[in-house]
């Protein structure tokens, strides 16, 4: 018989810890610090007009690029959070996910050969949707002593002649870094002189700790060559629903609109009128549910320092990226015994990029007390390392 | 900072010196300072728990109590709430606007001492009309936290 494969989905490469996940799977009473998504559920108001939808009978198809009402919201509520402007008409497009966003964008912009700059530390699904859309992943490994932040000079370096695309993830999975507007301004330089574009992924926009988000997007002269994807998983603590949506050009927002309709049609509609909901009514849900995090996130901070576990301060998404390095073991052997020893489970920070060798990705998307028991076991697992070096 | 700090500790009132501070966004000298004022000022009243007594093994049970009462001359209805208020089985006492006059909370006593209070002491008292006694099932929610249904974990261990 004939391959039935092609060979560009043959060359994609599975995640590289899928032995790992398989062992968490399987044991049930371990603690897991290794959740991506939010432990509250979403507010009972969305819930609420979710069922009211259904219920209602709007079970039919949206507009292509999503309800009038939300994408009106979506646009008011970055002016007012993020004083971004965007049209909803032209250039608003509501994705399945920001998920979806990514993988259109990628489609969207890229020929065979036009090189993508993927920052990491990050997200797994850039690298393979660029893959997939004919784009070369260009690599840039961030720094820890940078607090795993982009330099300018490490953009410099990395920018080619056949660069097309700079992927910028802050607040970022995994390391929990964010770009302030300082930070990020060196950058707007060099992406303006040598004219690249950028996809921002800001899921985790709401999940910032230090000062308000900033949004490249919002520097004189980036709005045209800037995608902005966001959604309502993270901060709106809606994952199960599969919403986000994304603000751009208009030239690119009709170009991926194209792909949409024909791959997607729209994204489910009692999500749409459930967000719509969550827009106007939830922000100050949404605010708790950061001020629950962040003193989540400072206790950890806290306790890391009693443990003497080196670690940078993270002031976004919900994550801490502590550094393993004294203890002279893979990240993925480290997690391992970690979850067979003390029945604690982390992500290794490899999932996530080559240079997360010597890191963990912890989520305190947990309890307090979920998170207090977790530490006193990962305490004892690396005073017995210690203790044994 | 008055209005951060009470907020604050309305929802958590066992958070360290430390925290309410770097929270309210002063220095801690202050924050105790503001709280021993508020305290002797009678704004802060006490600091409570939220038990599930449901989980404890007890007989015990909550008694709300509707009363009725004719307001006094020149004094109203604070000389009768007082006279309610000062038994120590109840645990709150409220004027309310409506069908009735006040309500009456008897936080966990025995069937029979309810029972009691409600006989021999309140439907008895001069000013009395009425009473009605309504005993809680069980609770759902009590001041902002859910008693019931928590805990559950449906998120999958590991999401990247």
């Amino acid at each position: 018989m004939r391959d039935p494969l092609s060979s560009k989905i043959k060359d994609v490469k599975p995640s590289g810890i899928r032995k790992f996940f398989d062992i968490v799977t399987e044991m049930k009473d371990a603690i897991s610090l290794g959740v991506g998504e939010p432990d509250f559920d979403t507010p009972w108001r969305i819930r609420q007009e979710g069922i009211k939808s259904i219920e209602k009978g709007r079970t039919f198809y949206t507009s292509n690029a999503g309800l009038k009402e939300l994408k009106i919201e979506i646009c008011k509520y970055l002016k007012d959070r993020y004083d971004l402007d965007y049209d909803y008409q032209t250039e608003t497009l509501i994705t399945v996910g920001g998920s979806e966003a990514i993988d259109i964008a990628f489609r969207a912009m890229l020929d065979e050969g036009d090189e993508v700059i993927i920052p990491q530390p990050s997200y797994v699904s850039y690298v393979p949707c660029c893959e997939l859309a004919d784009g070369t992943p260009v690599i840039i490994n961030l720094k820890n002593e940078n607090e795993f932040k982009l330099t300018a000079e490490e953009l410099e370096e990395a920018i080619t002649d056949k660069t097309k695309l700079l992927l910028l993830s802050f607040p970022n999975n995994p390391t929990g870094a964010i770009m302030t507007k300082e930070e990020l301004a060196p950058l707007v330089d060099v992406i303006i002189k040598h004219d690249i574009y950028v996809i921002s992924d800001e899921i985790y926009s709401e999940l910032s700790y230090k000062g308000k988000h900033c949004s490249i997007a919002s520097f004189p002269g980036m709005k045209e060559r800037t995608l902005v994807i966001n959604g309502f998983s993270k901060g709106f603590a809606m994952t199960g629903w599969r919403l986000g949506y994304v603000c751009g050009p208009k030239i690119i927002i009709e170009q991926m609109f194209k792909i949409h309709q024909y791959a997607i049609m729209c994204a489910p509609t009692n999500s749409q009128y459930a967000a719509t909901v969550g827009m106007r009514k939830c922000i100050g849900e949404v605010e708790q549910m950061r001020e629950s995090y962040d003193e989540r996130r400072r206790f950890l901070m806290k306790e890391f320092k009693r443990i003497g576990l080196s670690c940078f301060e993270p002031f976004g998404a919900f994550y801490v990226f502590p550094c393993i390095k004294e203890f002279g073991m893979s990240s993925e052997d480290f997690a391992t015994r970690l979850l067979q020893e003390e029945k604690v489970a982390v992500v290794p920070g490899t999932a996530f990029g080559e240079c997360g060798e010597g890191f963990l990705r912890i989520s305190y998307a947990y309890s307090i007390n979920d998170l207090r028991v977790a530490i006193g076991r990962l305490e004892n697992f690396i005073n017995k390392l210690r203790a044994q070096a | 900072m008055r209005q951060k700090i009470l907020k604050l500790i309305e929802r958590n009132s066992r958070i360290d010196m430390k925290e309410l501070a770097e929270k309210a966004g002063v220095n801690e000298a202050a924050v105790v300072n503001e709280l021993a004022a508020m305290e002797s000022e009678g704004i802060i009243c006490g600091y409570h728990t939220i038990i599930d007594w449901d989980k404890v093994e007890n007989d015990e049970v909550t008694a709300l109590i509707e009363v009725r009462v004719t307001p006094q001359k020149e004094r109203g209805f604070d000389r009768l709430a007082k006279m309610i208020y000062q038994f120590p089985e109840v645990d709150s006492c409220s004027l309310i606007s409506g069908s009735f006059d006040f309500l009456v909370i008897l936080n966990r006593s025995s069937l029979r001492e309810a029972a009691t209070f409600v006989n021999e002491q309140l439907a008895v008292m001069d000013g009395v009309i009425s009473t009605a006694t309504h005993f809680v099932l069980k609770k759902y929610k009590d001041h902002g936290t859910i008693v019931h249904d928590r805990d559950r974990e449906e998120r999958m261990p590991v999401t990247l």
